[in-house]
């Protein structure tokens, strides 16, 4: 049973660094949002998996909040966002496809290494929990890196912040009031951004954030 | 009918490519572990008689000089190139978990209870179903019915045989297919596969169900060709790509998980 418990655990975690991945290989913007969904549906239930596993019943909230508000309220309101921005559905990136694979396999390389070496002592649980938390906190800044569409650049900074959240599941005894406040912190966040996202769309006509730097004057 | 100026090269590959498949067909278990070359039976040997076979069938493919054999083999070479390093690393993946690189280990080890549920062997099956179907010129890659000069891949190769020559080569096309689908059963569903010292009962049921895993197989395969349309040849590094990436992720994703 603690076997099959741990293989499930580890399947869900493998599973969400999997969905980042797709996320770096995804070029439509459309399809990035449903990515995104399905990264935090998986998310949802990893963290359900653990509150199962540690007996851990305020888990079961966090997992509900990631549910509801990654999965459906924030992929929804992407949608209407692009929509009403009517911008171009291709993502341009400022690194070819292959490459950024070839970086995100190092990035998780180095946090499985860094993770193995520093938590010799831990519980194997909490073990790979980190260790894929750390992988997928590194790819979700390298979409962020990699994007030039601010759109997609907010979907790295949310998959960045469900990384965060699987470590925090992963380590034993995180109160829940942390987990909340960060779960509506995002959210203020993602209205700001929200806002953000007009703006820059009103006075440069585009979401690239290309545009920006020219407008500082640092062209390149 | 051969052309006039083929060398000797052009008149042995057919023989040479139908050999080397053959062996390496006949290597893989089907419905049975402990057989009499068991120990020969390597996934990386395997792999080294697959790719010597393309060697030669590319080799003969630029010898008459025509400029679709030309084409062809270097496409094939380009998507073997890609091909080759992701089955390598899905056979790492495998036998990290299996502890060995030989087919009837493996397939005994996951045949066992031992072997759980790992997110590794997932991401190591689809990399092998892209990587066979690539190798095998399915439709996502390579249609293997075309005769159109501009997505012909292995037709373009093999367009000068004729004859026996050609009979040789499809029927060698024909055991490389089987031979990637029973590698997908012994490695990933070797259920009911029967252990050495078993009762003929137990070989008639392990025969029936491979050749019922072959069927599912060939049923699958159909669905998912007329379900999907040829890429285009510049999109094959990046479907690749996607098979090499999971099994770089599955080996690395092997590391963290339970017994190590």
């Amino acid at each position: 049973m603690h076997n099959l418990a741990f293989d499930i655990a580890h399947l869900l975690a493998g599973g969400l660094v999997l969905i980042s991945f797709m996320m770096l290989y995804q070029d439509r913007l459309y399809a990035l949002l449903n990515i995104f969904a399905a990264h935090a549906v998986v998310l949802a239930l990893s963290v359900a998996w653990q509150a199962f596993i540690q007996n851990a019943p305020h888990l079961y909230v966090t997992a509900v909040i990631a549910l509801v508000f990654k999965a459906i309220i924030i992929p929804v309101a992407l949608h209407r966002i692009v929509k009403q921005l009517g911008i171009h559905r291709d993502i341009e990136t400022a690194v070819g496809i292959g490459p950024t694979m070839l970086a995100g396999m190092g990035l998780v390389a180095l946090s499985m290494v860094l993770m193995l070496r520093v938590t010799g002592a831990a519980d194997p649980l909490a073990r790979e929990d980190l260790a894929f938390a750390l992988s997928v906190v590194l790819l979700g800044l390298l979409v962020m890196v990699t994007r030039r569409n601010a759109v997609s650049q907010v979907v790295g900074f949310m998959s960045l912040e469900n990384g965060l959240v699987l470590a925090a599941t992963g380590a034993k005894g995180m109160p829940l009031v942390v987990e909340i406040s960060v779960a509506f912190s995002i959210l203020i966040a993602f209205i700001v951004i929200g806002v953000f996202l007009f703006r820059i769309r009103e006075r440069f006509d585009t979401v690239d954030v290309g545009a920006l730097d020219e407008f500082r004057g640092e062209r390149r | 009918m051969l052309a006039e100026n083929a060398s000797w090269l052009f008149r042995v590959t057919p023989y040479i490519t139908f050999a080397a498949i053959w062996v390496a067909a006949a290597l893989v278990p089907t419905f049975a572990t402990g057989l009499e070359f068991n120990w020969s039976a390597d996934l990386i040997a395997i792999v080294a008689l697959l790719g010597s076979a393309r060697f030669f069938l590319a080799l003969a493919g630029m010898d008459v000089g025509t400029s679709f054999g030309g084409i062809g083999s270097s496409r094939e070479v380009m998507i073997a190139a890609l091909a080759e390093p992701a089955m390598l690393l899905m056979v790492f993946c495998v036998a990290l978990i299996a502890g060995s690189t030989q087919l009837s280990t493996v397939a005994t080890f996951m045949a066992s209870s031992e072997v759980g549920l790992r997110v590794s062997l997932g991401m190591a099956m689809i990399a092998l179903i892209m990587v066979a179907l690539a190798e095998n010129a399915r439709i996502p890659i390579d249609n293997p019915a075309t005769h159109l000069e501009l997505t012909m891949v292995h037709e373009a190769m093999i367009l000068e045989y004729s004859g026996r020559h050609l009979a040789m080569i499809e029927f060698g096309a024909f055991l490389k297919l089987q031979l990637y689908v029973s590698l997908i059963i012994c490695v990933f569903f070797p259920w009911q596969i029967t252990t050495e010292g078993a009762g003929p009962l137990s070989y008639l049921v392990s025969v029936a169900a491979y050749i019922l895993k072959l069927v599912i197989a060939s049923f699958l395969l159909a669905v998912f060709e007329t379900a999907t349309a040829k890429v285009r040849v510049f999109r094959v590094p990046e479907f690749l790509g996607a098979a090499l990436m999971l099994g770089l992720l599955g080996t690395l994703l092997r590391f963290v998980s339970r017994g190590f």
